[in-house]
């Protein structure tokens, strides 16, 4: 193979921030016409590696070469003006604007409004992603904003693009379609830095892989070379734990939802259509979708946030419908949503005070209105103890802790009040290796216990991993759950929505 | 370089330090302020806190604390709950003139029976009429979304002239001589807030003061209800997570803040105001403001904060008779108390750190 | 008895001080930051306007004067939220209690002065209201057709994003804030300097107030204040050729007016926000959140 010269170039680059080195000596180097994947687990230092890179964080040892040239950007300005271009995973996009509007923010000297739209138009057609530049971003989906932010590094005609795992929010087929694209602009000479933990991706994918693991990089390989195992070993460093899913049985039916329909509570959700599902005592129900289908919603409508019709949520007979989130607690259905900070507990409350928010009814917490401290602070030192939370004790702010930490706690406080039912809104997003296997686990061990459990969860080997049942939430419906055995990955595609993303871009 | 690190909890110790911090700076940039306007400003500081209860006319000064602590502090404790679960009152003044026309309105009606009924029934109507003045922008926040600062703002423009328009109109007193203003309510016992105990300036305003201390510590830090509006404050989701219905919660607010002021009103008429005139408004609902803020929102706070208002009130009035300070002083100090104990609050939630150099 | 012509210029001149303030205010608002602050602006407008344009005998000299006064007490503001990142809320009320305390101290001594008076512009039209009149549009085209509007809008929208962008959110959110307070300014020296022609404490009477109801009202957008102050001046009007007239109403009633407009109109508006089909929120983003980076 003829040497290409390389594009990008690391060498030895590290970064310290108090009490971590988030990366340590990582060299690597991205050729021109390469799509190069950058690997590893959440929390082993992609996230920052990158970011220097683009010029948000300055690296304390290395150094960086950009087309042979030291590359020490001061600011993304800088980055974008020697030629690196960014995707990131949470859009930087704002929604009441338009797409030109959005795009001209990410240029430096963007054209004239109209030769822009122009622009626009054209190269989103030639690379496949078309795009209506008179679009207000809010009235897009995640496949569209994704090409808003990609269109917005083409334009700039950057020497390497770096894209921060982009298919987490699409679909299997729109997966594809980016795919595409990249392998087009590779074509062209431009280099591209992917990052993802997303191993059969990246095996399909790319041309390389580098991957790293608690800051260091562990290997550079050629990802083909190997299979999903070994890379995922070289990931975690060593075997994982395997799961055990042993000693369940399904028993009689705990929860029945019945055509259930809410309209959308703003302007950017999603209004639940007919949704319907039934499920048993120690069995798991896993609901797949990409972000933004109504899992919120549903999660929502089950927790009692949102009253719903009469009829349409029965809890072992009982009709729930109408009845406030502390009631269903008490009844047995209790949930745990997606956003730790913020939805599930309040950042600036101690452990022991966001016990309060759920464990008051079962654990008697509350008795006639006052609040008994003592058990409340007892009880957030059994989830600690019962759930291995790493934290200096239960006074400690949630906001003190890290994600996989403050998840365990999470679901801890809800698996220990002994719920009849528990709904879970992704149990493990952000979560490092070990604290997701122990999540999984106690989901596990729960529905053992004879409790249902309901997984809603964008990532897909975890719920072919838990789940007896599989169903999935597209546009706020819910497909007939099939049993998880013997399901492959074109059928959940087809089942998420195949069609989604795939028409031509609504001009 | 300097850099500002959010702090993993917030600091207790800071927490209390910073009143304190903002007292001291006012009382410097007070001083420089009087010093720029020609005044001798030691001697002005010294007149605003200090002569008050201990100088040569303390005697007559002192038992004014307590009148003039007791209103904020009672507004200020409803207002504190509101606050703290970002349900901005900001129309206190309006629901404290409103519930004092109410509860005049039902001694004038009264007049001139006797009996023991009379003063709690007129308690009852100043808290009744706040709470509604309270709940109108508490029912359209809930309907229409519409904002409960500026509703409750317009509503104080509306009530300072449905007060003059009492004092002119409909409460004139008959026996008046023609002057604005409606029956002087301290000369009819059974309707007048007199002074429980002699030479301390207590009324029932003040025991009222001190019962709502009681009840929003007891609210905030026993009940459930007080977890739920800290947490509505902080994570509005994460309460709706616990099932606190913000609709709920806004009527809560909005009505107990109302009826507390209202009550203040009350108090203040049928006490030390005497009477319904067009000037009923004299700002403490704006003032009680400053001492949520600057008591951290903290029934103990407030109520030493109250204190220390009330101080600055009787220093005011005090140097504007010895030293020829403008009475708009006061509300100088007022509003440079608030600043600086903002500008503090900064250190309870982030620590000052290095910027190590790239 | 009723000449349409002088009715509409009194129109104007009632909706002047409103529309400066809102507009710059609207600014404000669409960077992000909420402040309360108005009245407190104002005010020390209409003082400082006042002051100078005595000191001076030059109203325009006043009006300069009143910008840079409301620009200055507006920086308090800045530095409380920006840099000391305290909540927005609070500070634009201290500001606004600081302001009003502060102006009538020092406006003391210049109780019961007349000022110069205004010599009419074009048409007989105040120079000031025309000046309005020619702001409206120039903010509309800030906002809307400027690169600098553009990084403005995203800033109020997305702070985060306006910020992984590389563009400085404080310093654009200063700006803004500066810029608000010296329409502001001006806004409360019309007051003063045009229409009442003295200075009273407190005269801004809560126009202040009204001016931030009024970008609500505006969903925002700044043909949206131009109609909304038009509006308030309306009112203001009418009540005044009522109480004029003699109406059988108790003056003080008449003179509630112009708040309970503000407050249906409030209504309106919101609820039409609330229940409205239209995608897209109408209040940027951002407003009213403090931005803070983490590295």
């Amino acid at each position: 193979m003829t040497a290409e010269a390389a594009v990008f170039r690391a060498e030895g680059v590290g970064k310290s921030y108090p009490g971590v080195r988030a990366n340590d000596d990582v060299s690597f180097a991205v050729e021109a016409g390469q799509i190069h994947a950058l690997l590893g687990e959440n929390g082993a230092g992609k996230s920052t590696l990158v970011k220097m890179i683009y010029g948000l964080v300055k690296p304390d040892d290395g150094r960086m070469t950009l087309n042979g040239a030291h590359h020490h950007p001061a600011d993304p300005r800088a980055a974008r003006a020697a030629g690196v271009a960014m995707v990131f995973q949470h859009f930087s996009l704002f929604d009441a604007l338009t797409v030109a509007e959005n795009i001209a923010l990410g240029m430096e000297n963007p054209p004239p409004r109209r030769e822009l739209s122009a622009r626009i138009r054209q190269v989103s057609q030639d690379f496949g992603l078309p795009l209506n530049p008179a679009r207000r971003i809010v009235t897009l989906s995640a496949g569209e904003r994704q090409r808003v932010e990609i269109i917005r590094c083409l334009l700039q005609d950057p020497r390497l693009l770096i894209m921060d795992e982009p298919t987490s929010v699409l679909t299997p087929q729109e997966a594809e379609l980016l795919f595409a694209t990249l392998r087009k602009l590779a074509d062209r000479g431009t280099a591209i830095l992917y990052i993802s933990h997303k191993l059969e991706e990246i095996r399909t994918h790319c041309d390389r892989a580098t991957i790293l693991r608690g800051g260091k990089v562990v290997d550079s390989c050629d990802p083909r070379a190997h299979s999903a195992r070994e890379l995922a070993a070289m990931m975690v460093g060593g075997e994982m734990r395997p799961i055990d899913r042993s000693g369940r049985q399904a028993g009689k039916i705990l929860l029945e939802v019945k055509s259930l329909s809410l309209p959308a509570p703003n302007a950017e959700g999603t209004a639940l259509k007919s949704v319907s599902l039934s499920l048993r005592a120690g069995e798991i129900l896993g609901i797949g979708g990409v972000a933004g289908n109504g899992q919120e919603e549903l999660l929502a409508a089950l927790s009692g946030e949102v009253r719903s019709a009469p009829g349409t949520i029965l809890l072992e007979d009982r009709d729930l419908g109408a009845t406030p989130p502390q009631a269903r607690r008490r009844a047995g259905l209790l949930a745990a949503p997606e956003d730790r900070l913020g939805h599930a507990a309040v950042p600036d409350f101690s452990l022991t005070e966001n016990t309060l928010l759920t464990a008051g009814p079962r654990k008697g917490l509350v008795r006639k209105g006052l609040i008994d401290r003592a058990a409340a602070r007892a009880y957030a030192e059994q989830v600690i103890r019962d759930f291995d939370v790493r934290t200096p004790g239960p006074s400690t702010a949630a906001r003190a802790l890290s994600g996989g930490n403050l998840q365990k706690f999470v679901i801890g406080r809800e698996v220990l009040q002994a719920p009849r039912v528990l709904v879970v809104n992704q149990p493990t997003w952000g979560v490092d290796a070990g604290a997701a296997t122990a999540v999984r686990q106690s989901l596990l061990d729960l529905a053992r216990g004879g409790a249902g459990v309901i997984v809603i969860s964008q990532d897909l080997d975890e719920l072919m991993e838990l789940s007896d049942r599989f169903c999935a939430l597209n546009e706020g419906r819910l497909s007939d759950p099939r049993p998880t055995a013997g399901l492959n990955l074109d059928e959940i595609g087809l089942m998420l929505g195949g069609a989604h993303g795939m028409e031509v871009a609504q001009i | 370089m300097i850099r500002l690190v959010p702090r993993d909890q917030t600091s207790a110790a800071w927490q209390i330090a910073t009143p304190l911090l903002a007292v001291l700076a006012t009382m410097i940039a007070g001083g420089l302020l009087f010093a720029i306007m020609g005044y001798d400003p030691l001697a002005a500081i010294r007149t605003i806190f200090w002569d008050p209860l201990f100088g040569p006319a303390a005697g007559y000064s002192r038992p004014q604390l307590l009148v003039k602590a007791a209103p904020l502090i009672l507004i200020a404790s409803g207002l504190a709950v509101g606050f703290r679960a970002g349900i901005w009152n900001i129309g206190a003044e309006g629901q404290y003139i409103i519930g004092g026309i109410t509860g005049a309105a039902v001694a004038l009606a009264a007049y001139p029976a006797e009996g023991m009924w009379i003063f709690p029934a007129m308690v009852l109507a100043g808290a009744l009429g706040g709470w509604a003045w309270g709940m109108i922008p508490a029912l359209l926040r809930n309907w229409f979304g519409a904002s409960e600062i500026l509703v409750s703002l317009m509503l104080v423009y509306v009530a300072q002239r449905v007060a003059a328009w009492m004092a002119f109109g409909p409460m004139k007193n008959p026996e008046g001589y023609g002057f604005p203003g409606s029956r002087n309510l301290q000369q009819y016992p059974a309707a007048s807030n007199p002074e429980l105990i002699a030479g301390t300036g207590a009324h029932w305003g003040v025991v009222a003061a001190a019962a709502a201390v009681l009840a929003i510590w007891f609210l905030m830090s026993r009940h459930i209800r007080g977890f739920h509006i800290r947490a509505a404050g902080l994570a509005p989701r994460a309460a709706r997570f616990a099932g606190v219905r913000p609709e709920t919660l806004v009527a809560f607010c909005l009505g107990l803040s109302g009826a507390f002021a209202g009550m203040a009103g009350l108090f203040e008429v049928a006490g030390p105001a005497g009477q319904i005139t067009d000037k009923l408004g004299t700002g403490y609902g704006f003032t009680a403001i400053i001492v949520a803020f600057l008591g951290r929102l903290h029934p103990v706070g407030i109520l030493l904060a109250g204190l220390l208002l009330a101080l600055t009130y009787i220093g005011g009035e005090l140097a504007q008779l010895t030293l020829q300070l403008p009475a708009a002083t006061v509300q100088v100090f007022q509003g440079m108390l608030l600043f600086f104990l903002l500008g503090f609050d900064l250190l309870t939630r982030f620590r000052i750190a290095r910027r190590i150099a790239a | 008895m009723i000449d349409p012509l002088s009715v509409f210029l009194l129109l104007l001149a009632a909706a002047t001080p409103i529309l400066f303030a809102a507009l710059g205010e609207l600014v404000v608002e669409r960077a992000g930051v909420l402040n309360l602050g108005v009245e407190g602006m104002m005010i020390t407008g209409a003082l400082a306007g006042f002051a100078a344009a005595y000191v001076t005998g030059s109203p325009f000299a006043g009006f300069l004067a009143a910008a840079l006064a409301g620009a200055a007490i507006a920086m308090l503001f800045a530095a409380l939220t920006q840099i000391l990142l305290a909540n927005q809320v609070a500070s634009g009320l201290a500001l606004t209690l600081f302001g009003l305390g502060l102006a009538a101290l020092f406006g003391k001594p210049l109780e019961g002065i007349k000022a110069p008076a205004m010599m009419p512009g074009p048409l007989r039209i105040n120079w000031i209201v025309w000046l309005g009149l020619v702001m409206a549009p120039l903010v509309w085209w800030f906002l809307n057709r400027s690169r600098t509007g553009l990084i403005l809008r995203g800033v109020g929208e997305n702070h985060d994003a306006a910020h992984a962008l590389g563009y400085p959110v404080h310093a654009i959110r200063i700006a803004a804030i500066g810029f608000g307070g010296a329409m502001a300014g001006v806004g409360g020296a019309f007051i003063s300097i045009a229409t009442v022609l003295q200075w009273t404490e407190g005269m801004t009477a809560g126009a202040g107030w009204i001016a931030l109801a009024i970008v609500v009202f505006s969903n925002w957008t700044a043909p949206g204040v131009l109609a909304g102050a038009w509006l308030f001046g309306g009112v203001t009007v009418l009540q005044l050729r009522l109480q004029a007239a003699g109406i059988r109403v108790p003056v003080q009633l008449l003179s509630m007016a112009p708040y309970l407009a503000t407050i249906i109109v409030l209504v309106l508006i919101s609820a039409r926000q609330k229940y409205s089909r239209r995608a897209g929120r109408a209040a940027p983003g951002s407003l009213g959140q403090n931005f803070h980076a983490l590295r």
